[in-house]
């Protein structure tokens, strides 16, 4: 038989094996962090407190991206399709059928789960690099498909939709901005608990065991095709929560905020996260909405260069992100008071 | 009749761009394993330099001429400065590499030109092409020019040594490294060769789509279709799997209804899916079998 016949691929796997037990946060961090976040918008002004509810939304799509790569080993470039799913999801329900915005999350969720799901079928028959194209031409396709002729009378065309700014419920005494900020710190806190639940369990064992090498897990009696659609389908349904939140707290949808271009970002924000490492996922969310901001004050249009350079770096420097950066913090302050 | 004849001369005059691009894809794939995502944003900025030559006072062909060297050597450029150290890294590292290089050229781009939308001019003119109402002189020059490069390629790969020695290290970069080739450097040119044939082809597209940061963003989708289609190992199957989107693209536009200018991109995507799904190997490649 001729060489060229059969190609030994004996490849490394595609993403870094992460230790279940470096994925998270010990609780007294967790707790004291947790803390910050209830006291911080007392003290800052309404903007601030917008744009932190901005880094939940973002941290929630990084962290779903982040257990579909760093736990399941599969690639997404196409997540922005997702959140835009869930975005105008709760967009929709709230302004034609006048339903309550609480209501929409959830409903928002299942309609991304069961539009990954239905999208991964297909593409758990692809790997790594196939799965990464495929997904890049739904994030480079869905702007257009927003835009549909025949869907305008609901999602509103080009123009997109306006949606009504929620007040706090029961009377409470604080502004819409600080409301929603709790609402979705609420949220957030919900679902990074669910998801280190969901990787410490036996899907989750099964997702990571898939990451590392798929022909020993089939071996082991994983079923190889149903979990990765599932991990594809959870990631999917998560991003579609932090869409439905992110219509509720700017009040807008528009075809054109879902371009490629959030799919980078959210990628980027796993990335200087740190694959794998789900708290680094806000991590890399706050990265994604301040970095921009400095970068278009130096210069208008600057903040893709900003990101790409700086995206180099992280892969260059410190290829596994703030959980790299934070443990060599905690082995420097380890080191400093073994001393003294 | 004529219409027909019509869409199909003109889907194999943007066919032509989209086999550009998905052989620029290709030569990367074949020689990396790795799909350039920002394939198309290099074409766009190898557009703007022969666009800012010409602002200068260059005639056309010598601009394309200067504009395919410099790509030729920012291809080689990039790949030895930030994409040979990860020639070894996992799969994500090179992901996230493309997508840092897209941000970087795109922004560079709007950066330095603007974001609004300029005239491209063509050599050819748009008159009807020999008197003929079916297809413009610019597509016929579409067309011309591509088949001439795509002649001249495959003279290069069947007739040169170096064509032979840039076969070689894709197919089989060990048995090539030990009788003498250097295969990191045939790598090297492969990116500085495909960098110049996006080079050609966002210039012939730019004229149609016009020239501006985002305009090889749906030709880069439709080139990867193409390369899909014909298969990411076959160099010849990406080539004719671009003609074959651009004739699909045009006829779908015309003949289903409600399938305009709108649904362009939502067209590609389900074509990328459904040979993903059905032929993953494409029409000309070959099945890859895993030694476990």
């Amino acid at each position: 038989m001729s060489a060229a016949a059969e190609d030994a691929v004996t490849e490394a796997p595609a993403v870094e094996a992460v230790p279940k037990r470096a994925m998270t946060l010990s609780t007294g961090t967790s707790l004291v962090i947790l803390a910050a976040l209830l006291v911080t918008p007392m003290f800052v002004k309404n903007f601030v407190v917008f744009q932190m509810t901005m880094v939940m939304i973002y941290g929630i799509a990084v962290l779903a991206l982040n257990i579909l790569t760093g736990g399941s080993g599969q690639f997404s470039l196409g997540q922005s399709a997702f959140y835009a799913l869930g975005a105008y999801t709760s967009a929709v329900l709230m302004e034609v059928a006048n339903m309550n915005y609480a209501l929409t999350l959830p409903i928002a969720g299942l309609v991304a789960f069961g539009a990954g799901y239905l999208f991964g079928k297909p593409a758990l028959r692809l790997s790594g690099i196939y799965l990464a194209l495929a997904t890049f031409a739904l994030a480079v396709a869905m702007p257009q498909l927003l835009k549909l002729h025949f869907l305008e009378h609901w999602t509103g065309g080009v123009q997109g939709l306006t949606v009504m700014k929620p007040d706090a419920p029961f009377g409470l005494p604080i502004g819409q901005d600080k409301w929603l900020y709790y609402f979705t710190l609420a949220i957030s806190l919900a679902i990074y608990i669910g998801s280190i639940n969901l990787l410490r369990s036996r899907s989750g064992r099964a997702f990571m065991s898939i990451r590392d090498n798929e022909i020993a897990a089939s071996a082991m009696g994983v079923d190889v095709a149903q979990y990765k659609t599932l991990a594809f389908g959870v990631s999917a349904g998560i991003t579609g929560i932090a869409g439905g939140l992110s219509a509720i707290v700017v009040a807008f949808v528009a075809p054109d905020s879902y371009t490629i271009n959030l799919a980078i970002a959210l990628f980027l924000g796993m990335v200087v996260g740190g694959v794998g490492w789900l708290p680094g996922s806000f991590v890399g969310a706050a990265f994604i909405i301040f970095v921009p901001n400095i970068a278009e004050s130096i210069s208008k249009g600057l903040s893709g260069a900003v990101f790409g350079v700086l995206l180099f770096l992280v892969i260059f420097l410190v290829p596994h992100g703030a959980r790299q950066v934070a443990m060599v913090a905690q082995h420097l302050l380890g080191k400093l008071t073994k001393k003294n | 009749m004529e219409l027909l004849t019509n869409q199909v001369l003109a889907g194999i005059a943007t066919g032509a761009i989209y086999a550009c691009m998905a052989l620029a894809v290709v030569m990367i794939y074949q020689a990396i394993d790795h799909l350039n995502f920002a394939q198309g944003e290099m074409a766009m900025f190898s557009t703007f330099i022969s666009w800012q030559l010409m602002q200068w006072g260059i005639p056309y062909w010598w601009a394309f001429l200067a504009t395919l060297i410099i790509s030729f050597a920012g291809g080689i450029m990039i790949e030895r400065l930030l994409f040979k150290p990860l020639s070894k890294a996992p799969v994500l590292t090179n992901v996230a590499g493309f997508i840092a290089l897209f941000a970087i050229v795109n922004s560079i781009a709007g950066l330095i030109w603007d974001f609004t939308i300029k005239q491209y001019p063509t050599p050819f003119g748009s008159s009807p092409f020999l008197g003929s109402q079916l297809i413009s002189t610019h597509q016929a020059g579409m067309i011309g020019v591509t088949l001439l490069m795509l002649v001249g390629l495959y003279l290069f790969f069947q007739f040169t040594r170096i064509g032979l020695a840039m076969r070689a290290a894709a197919a089989l970069p060990e048995s090539a490294r030990l009788v003498g080739v250097n295969t990191s450097w045939m790598i090297a040119l492969g990116w500085g060769m495909a960098s110049a044939i996006g080079a050609v082809a966002g210039i012939l597209i730019a004229p149609v789509v016009f020239l501006e940061p985002n305009m090889m963003g749906g030709v880069l989708v439709y080139g990867f279709a193409a390369a899909v289609l014909g298969g990411l190992s076959s160099p010849l199957g990406a080539v004719i799997g671009g003609f074959l989107v651009g004739v699909f693209e045009n006829l779908a536009g015309t003949y289903i209804p409600g399938v305009g200018n709108e649904l362009k991109l939502p067209i590609a995507l389900a074509l990328i899916i459904t040979v993903l799904v059905f032929k993953p190997a494409g029409l000309f490649g070959r099945a890859i079998v895993k030694r476990v």
